[in-house]
């Protein structure tokens, strides 16, 4: 119920003028340093709208003339000619001479590495180290070669990427669904697959299967499964398996075939960027 | 007569109290209207953005349905280190049949504005399937349950509605959604007159199965073309800026 408004003895302050079964409320004000802080937000946003752009209407940019478009290609351009000087020397050099400059070597690796980190980790892993279907970078098995300028020219024209003349890898034949061979036959092949590594679970069948080999698998993957990086046909006579070593995996493999794909990086990264990720990769654990 | 105009005034006049609620959120509301009368001049008029494929904008809904967005941007905003990281700065031009847009608000996982042929089908595939085989301390929640058939009844309803709000499909387009649809899932299947309708688009066995159509090929077909549409080698400083 409606009172008088009156000074409160304790407080000092006035009353709203409202009492509520005795008990009646003070009408403090808010303290004057946080009103003036108030006011000062006010007035800061009042002259932000004037200076930077604000309103999205045409016309009223702001008198700066300030975008965050607008500025950021001199801030780009700034650290560009931070490092442009050495960009230059990589972008020119071939990776060889990199490994022989003690300069560009650690400037490569550094930056190699915040590069793989950022475009190849999602598949080949943080520290190199693959995945099932996603080759690994740290050990001495290189499906395409393990030399800087082999790596160089992965990392460039990707594995079957389809955009280059220059790329890597072919296509394995899906031998089953194309009918190149039976499913017996499958089976008898990987039988002979892994008696390349003395796992083969019937021998029998594994003695058939080293025809079947030698016809459809030989001239890719070698007469002894050692490989061909030329096309990029793995070693079947190591226990590396890039998609599976187990026998239902390689009888996948023959019957429906496997094709990894890798982007094609030259479109995308600088050539200095890519000569630094040629000496990275390179650097971690199997470069040959 | 200023000193007697207080809160009291106001709370005691329902007729001022109304005529000043009015204007208070009239404010907010032209704040919010205001920019959608600037659409025109906002977007940037470059080359090659294109509506979705019946595959692709199938797999926008799964995108949408599964709540990507909570977790992914579809923005990479004009600084530095996104420019570094991501590529060229997301523009409007490109999710302007976005329809509702998939900018998010917040990054538990990466950008994805731009990740369209940043990894390969198979891997997309694998890592929708289960993350962690692939990248060991990620918290993406596994989507294998994405190989099931994908059901595309209503896909020329789809494109129908989608017209109607404004992406230009054309009477072609809608006819040959279901062809267009499994054409791109399916590498054996006759793709000219798709490739004719949808420029720069992909025909692949997304899930690695070329038999059948799946949610998981709409999805990778999805994340497979984002970001990819402009060609940012032909993008000139005058084409970027918004009136």
């Amino acid at each position: 119920m409606p009172t008088k408004i009156e000074k409160d003895a304790i407080s000092g302050q006035m009353t709203t003028g409202h009492e509520w079964d005795g008990l009646k409320e003070l009408d403090t004000p808010m303290p004057r340093w946080w009103l003036w802080t108030f006011y000062a937000t006010v007035v800061f946003a009042l002259v932000w709208v004037v200076i930077y752009p604000a309103i999205p209407v045409s016309g009223l940019t702001g008198l700066s003339g300030w975008t965050a478009r607008g500025a950021l290609p001199a801030e780009m351009a700034a650290e560009r000619a931070r490092i442009e000087p050495m960009l230059a020397r990589l972008r020119e050099a071939s990776p060889a001479e990199i490994a022989a400059d003690p300069e560009m070597r650690a400037f490569a690796l550094a930056g190699g590495r915040g590069a793989f980190n950022n475009a190849c980790a999602g598949c080949h892993g943080a520290g190199g180290q693959g995945a099932p279907g996603f080759p690994s970078l740290a050990d001495d098995d290189w499906l395409f070669g393990g030399k800087l300028d082999e790596i160089q020219h992965t990392i460039r024209h990707g594995v079957r990427a389809g955009e280059s003349d220059d790329q890597r890898g072919i296509a394995m034949p899906a031998f089953l669904s194309t009918g190149m061979m039976t499913a017996a036959q499958v089976n008898d092949t990987a039988e002979y697959v892994l008696s390349l590594t003395g796992r083969a679970t019937n021998a029998e069948a594994a003695g058939r299967g080293e025809a079947l080999f030698s016809e459809n698998c030989a001239s890719c993957h070698g007469e002894r499964g050692e490989g061909n990086r030329d096309m990029g046909a793995p070693r079947l006579n190591d226990r590396i398996w890039l998609f599976g070593g187990d026998k239902a995996a390689v009888v996948r493999t023959i019957a429906y075939s496997r094709a990894g794909v890798m982007p094609s990086w030259q479109g995308r990264l600088d050539p200095a960027v890519v000569n630094m990720l040629t000496l990275y990769v390179h650097s971690l654990g199997g470069g040959e | 007569m200023l000193k007697k105009f207080t809160h009291g005034t106001i709370e005691r006049n329902v007729i001022l109290l109304s005529v000043l609620t009015l204007i208070t959120v009239s404010i907010g509301g032209l704040a919010q209207i205001v920019p959608l009368f600037t659409v025109e001049s906002t977007i940037e008029r470059v080359q090659g953005v294109r509506p979705y494929t019946p595959l692709e904008l199938m797999g926008r809904n799964i995108y949408v349905r599964e709540g990507c967005y909570a977790c992914h941007s579809q923005m990479v905003r004009p600084f530095r280190d996104e420019n570094e990281r991501y590529g060229h700065y997301s523009l409007a031009a490109e999710s302007m049949y976005d329809r509702p847009f998939q900018w998010g608000s917040k990054r538990t996982g990466p950008d994805l504005a731009r990740v369209g042929g940043r990894y390969s089908d198979d891997w997309q595939a694998a890592h929708l399937r289960a993350p962690r085989d692939l990248v060991p301390d990620t918290v993406m929640p596994a989507y294998a349950f994405l190989d099931r058939p994908l059901d595309y009844s209503g896909i020329e309803a789809h494109l129908r509605a989608q017209r109607a709000l404004g992406v230009p499909y054309s009477e072609e387009m809608v006819a040959n959604a279901r062809a267009d649809l499994e054409a791109q899932a399916r590498p054996d299947m006759d793709a000219s007159g798709f490739s004719s309708r949808y420029a720069r688009a992909r025909q692949a066995a997304f899930d690695g199965n070329p038999q059948r159509v799946t949610e998981m090929d709409a999805l990778v077909a999805y994340l497979q073309m984002l970001g990819t549409l402009v060609d940012f080698r032909d993008v000139t400083p005058e084409q970027l800026r918004q009136q």
